[in-house]
């Protein structure tokens, strides 16, 4: 019998219409650093967040036992209490108060009511010390890196007394020498006797690190791997997250390619928050009408970064490149010349970017073009209303009016709006960025279904998504994108997610 | 998800022209009412019911209504203005401030330099609509919050008040300016006789009916254009119930009036606003705007709406009404002064929260806002009819406005939690 610190038992986690997590199994043993690895959407944060009592005890099914007592946890103060510590990957730190103030927010150090500041600041120093980070413990957290803000949060958690630490994808953000150096850190603390559950995409690092992998996939454990036995090689654990059975999810379809729609040539998009850093780089695309074509990419690689720079530069600075539509030279400044020119764009959020929702599905359809049911700045409502019935029949969406606030409607009729919205626009090339995430297995098939169908009717479509097998599905072409650059590109025949995994993590060392 | 649907069907061709879908056309149930809608107009019953059982019926007397409306125009004009920009998401504190710029620029325009009245009052509008493209760039293109820079603004243009006037009150004004805030129609065909109720003026009675055959064949060809798109529209006896509800309480107000002496003229530019805005927020393209720009900035932004300009011109419109409320509220004094408009910020603000405006944006209506304003006019009113000491009447004001946006609070909370 090992000795395991951390069990978790037959956990399973619904959210309305999608099961995130079904009968889930996970075993960290003391002291040891356990990666978690999964495509985005396997269900790894979910899975950590019922662990740290994030979603509390009721709200799931299963058992939790560390160190041998079962877990009820009802928040995240319970879970930090008995040291279970989770650092997300947006870092929760308060950027205008200081290193000190930070590691101590919520753990104040006060005598009768009075915060210490020199016991603060001094005990501040001491943790700093601990996780090798050479700053004063009165600096401003907004004034040091994203890679030291690392390291403060880890500080923060060893002031916790963790035992069992849980890093999100701790270096998405770090630069090589600052993942090493929090690579180095962990294994210190393991020695110190800390265990480790680290989730992250670069399968470099977890091979470098990890001493047992356990993989997730559609939010069920596949297998853990242990890294003792010195078999397991970065192609095992690929095959692992991607699974071998794809079975009948997508609708058939026999795609007629006709001539270029949109081309991007040399696109450099630079980012708006720091400076200098290129975001997308030098990405050259062709997208043909009549063909749906994939952009895989893992998380952080600038799949939406693109897609909002086409998009009338809605993302970015400092943007290069050319656009041509049809082959001739086109501008996009703005989302009103993207729609002028025929171009569209359905969010990944569609709650945060794509919906008005205390607003009803008519008004949603029509509010990218709105003046073509418009005479001289008034709006004819009654064609809204047909216009917006007719989509709610073709596309299915299931409400019992248009005039149904957007708000009540499930994941896959409020993403189906969304559709609505901008084939409404009459654009010939449409960018769907996530257009199934977050809806249930049937709603998906609908979706895939007017997708091929707007395919079929001449438009040019580019769908972005992090779930392999959906790429494979439905696009008649895929390009990857590592680190903002497209680092391949596979048509659908010669397609496979290893070859595709392996494009996508092209470069990221 | 039901399975019942093949997926097959579920596609469609983009602008596909034929086979449209058969909306059900049906009716609605009529006696289903939407509570969140239409709260404040039974909140309003009430409240007149109550003030006119405490005042033995003095709160419906022909002088009164005149009084109300009267009084509280300047109120219910800003509050259409100060609707738009809360639909937007956004507040303007600056109104007190420019009411009393608008009113001083008039004054001195017409006192001080003998301006003729209408070139006076052009000159006036187009300074209000200065201040309000001032305010306007600052927060539509320079991105500051309209919270801090109508706060600057209440400062700003109760300085350039005073520089104005001269610390002074400036008086009186021409006989057309006190026409329109205190005036009221001629009796242009004399009186008729109305048998218990003593004679009243044909010309307004004309206009109420008028008013009444308006409504009446608007709402009538509304519904009957609804149904050729086969919507769902109200039964019959529904139809007919709410109409004639509505050419009751017009024709009451009216007959009331022209007991008493004609139309007042602000009732006349109110009722053109009310009606106009009314409009422009349900069916121009720019009202919709407004809306898409308050539910949901960033869905707006990604839709192609120029969200700067619109924002830009909503405040344009409030600096316009602002010295119109500006012009009528001088007017009605018969002076320009100093403190004129103080604190008219917070009655508008809270006009439009009792009229169901939504604190996040995104949602209300002008109606909603004028009834609002009109909520705390008779409030006011009916309180100091009875007698009640002032300080009890700024209480009653008080829970009124916290009572209205906790009911909307709370209607969105269990609308939330009733959704998924």
């Amino acid at each position: 019998m090992t000795d395991d610190i951390l069990r978790m038992r037959g956990i399973t986690k619904t959210f309305p219409g999608v099961k995130a997590l079904q009968d889930v199994n996970l075993s960290v043993r003391r002291g040891e650093i356990h990666a978690i690895c999964g495509e985005n959407g396997a269900g790894k944060s979910t899975l950590m967040k019922v662990l740290s009592g994030v979603y509390p005890h009721g709200s799931y099914e299963g058992e939790i036992s560390f160190d041998g007592e079962p877990c009820r946890f009802s928040d995240i103060r319970d879970s930090e209490h008995r040291g279970i510590v989770i650092i997300h990957q947006e870092l929760a730190l308060s950027p205008q108060l200081s290193i000190a103030e930070n590691i101590f927010l919520g753990n104040e150090q006060a005598t009768r009511g009075l915060i210490d500041w020199n016991r603060t600041n001094a005990e501040a120093a001491a943790l700093l010390d601990r996780v090798g980070l050479r700053e004063n413990p009165v600096t401003t957290i907004s004034d040091i890196g994203v890679g030291k803000q690392q390291l403060v949060e880890i500080a923060k958690a060893l002031s916790k007394k963790v035992r069992l630490l849980i890093l999100d994808e701790p270096t998405a953000a770090l630069n090589d020498e600052d993942s090493e150096h929090l690579l180095d850190l962990l294994r210190g603390l393991r020695d110190e006797g800390i265990t480790c559950v680290i989730i992250s995409h670069k399968l470099n690092e977890v091979m470098a690190i990890a001493d047992s992998i356990t993989i997730l996939r559609d939010g069920r454990t596949i297998e853990t791997l242990d890294m003792a036995t010195g078999e397991v090689t970065e192609d095992r654990i690929i095959a692992g997250m991607v699974g071998r059975a794809l079975e009948n999810r997508f609708p058939p379809h026999e795609p007629q390619i006709g001539e270029e729609a949109l081309r991007i040539e040399d696109w450099t998009v630079h980012s708006p928050t720091q400076r200098g850093r290129a975001v997308v780089s030098g990405v050259n695309m062709t997208l043909r009408k009549g063909e749906i074509v994939g952009l895989a990419g893992l998380m952080g690689a600038g799949r939406t970064e693109l897609a909002m720079s086409i998009f009338g530069r809605t993302y970015g600075t400092n943007i290069s490149g050319r656009l041509f539509k049809e082959g001739r030279p086109i501008e996009a400044r703005s989302v009103r010349e993207a729609i002028q020119n025929g171009i569209a764009y359905a969010t990944e959020d569609r709650k945060r970017y794509g919906l008005n929702l205390i607003e009803d599905i008519k008004r949603n359809v029509s509010a990218a073009a709105l003046s073509k049911l418009a005479r001289r700045g008034w709006v004819n409502d009654n064609e809204e209303f047909r216009v917006a019935d007719e989509y709610r029949s073709s596309m299915n969406i299931k409400a019992p009016s248009v005039s149904s606030v957007t708000g009540k409607l499930s994941g896959g009729n409020q993403q189906k709006v969304v559709l609505a919205k901008w084939i409404f626009t009459d654009a010939d090339v449409l960018i769907l960025d996530e257009p199934t995430r977050g809806i249930d297995v049937g709603a998906k098939y609908e979706i895939y279904t007017i997708i091929n169908r707007l395919a079929d009717s001449g438009k040019a479509i580019l769908v972005i998504s992090s779930e392999l097998p959906e790429l494979l599905g439905l696009c008649d072409r895929i390009y990857a994108l590592s680190a903002g650059r497209i680092t391949g590109e596979v048509q659908r025949g010669d397609a496979t997610q290893e070859r595709i995994m392996q494009y996508m993590t092209k470069g990221l060392d | 998800m039901s399975s019942s649907t093949s997926p097959s069907d579920a596609a469609l061709a983009s602008g596909a022209k034929d086979a449209p879908a058969p909306g059900t056309p049906g009716r609605s149930s009529g006696l289903s009412i939407n509570v969140r809608q239409s709260g404040i107009y039974i909140a309003f019953a009430l409240i007149v019911l109550l003030f006119t059982v405490l005042t033995d019926g003095a709160l419906l007397q022909p002088q009164n209504i005149s009084n109300i409306i009267v009084q509280n125009s300047y109120i219910l004009i800003l509050s259409i203005g100060m609707i738009l920009i809360i639909i937007a998401g956004h507040i303007d504190l600056s109104v007190g401030s420019v009411v009393a710029v608008t009113g001083a620029i008039a004054a001195v325009l017409m006192v001080n330099y003998g301006v003729p009245w209408p070139l006076a009052l052009l000159i006036t509008l187009i300074a209000g609509a200065l201040i309000g493209a001032w305010q306007g760039y600052w927060i539509a293109y320079f991105g500051i919050p309209a919270f801090i820079v109508t706060l600057a603004g209440m400062l700003l243009f109760r300085a350039l008040t005073l520089t104005v006037l001269g610390n002074q009150g400036i008086g009186p004004f021409p006989d057309a300016v006190r026409t329109l805030s205190n005036g009221f129609t001629d009796g242009y065909l004399g009186n008729i006789g109305l048998g218990p109720l003593g004679g009243a003026d044909l010309f307004s009675l004309l206009i109420g009916i008028v008013a009444v055959a308006g409504v009446a064949i608007t709402q009538w060809r509304s519904r009957a254009a609804r149904l050729g798109y086969r919507q769902a529209v109200d039964s019959i006896p529904v139809f007919l119930l709410k109409v004639v509800l509505a050419a009751a309480v017009i024709l009451f107000v009216v007959v009331q009036l022209a007991r008493f002496k004609n139309l007042p003229w602000v009732l006349v530019l109110l009722a053109a606003l009310v009606l106009g805005y009314s409009l422009v927020t349900n069916r121009a393209v720019f009202g919709r705007r407004i809306y898409a720009i308050g539910g949901n900035l960033q869905a707006a932004l990604l839709s192609g709406i120029k969200v700067k300009s619109v924002i830009f011109w909503i405040f344009v419109n409030m600096g316009v009404l602002s010295a119109i409320a500006g012009i009528i509220f001088a007017g009605r004094l018969n002076q320009a002064g100093p403190t004129a408009g103080n604190s008219f910020e917070l009655d508008a603000i809270a006009a439009a929260f009792i009229g169901g405006a939504a604190v996040q944006g995104g949602v209300g209506k002008v109606v909603g806002a004028v009834t609002g304003g009109l909520i705390m006019g008779v409030i006011n009113n009916g309180m100091s009819l009875i007698g009640a000491p002032s300080e009890r009447v700024m209480l009653v004001k008080g829970v009124v406005l916290l009572a209205a946006v906790a009911f909307d609070v709370w209607t969105k909370r269990r609308a939330a939690s009733s959704s998924r």
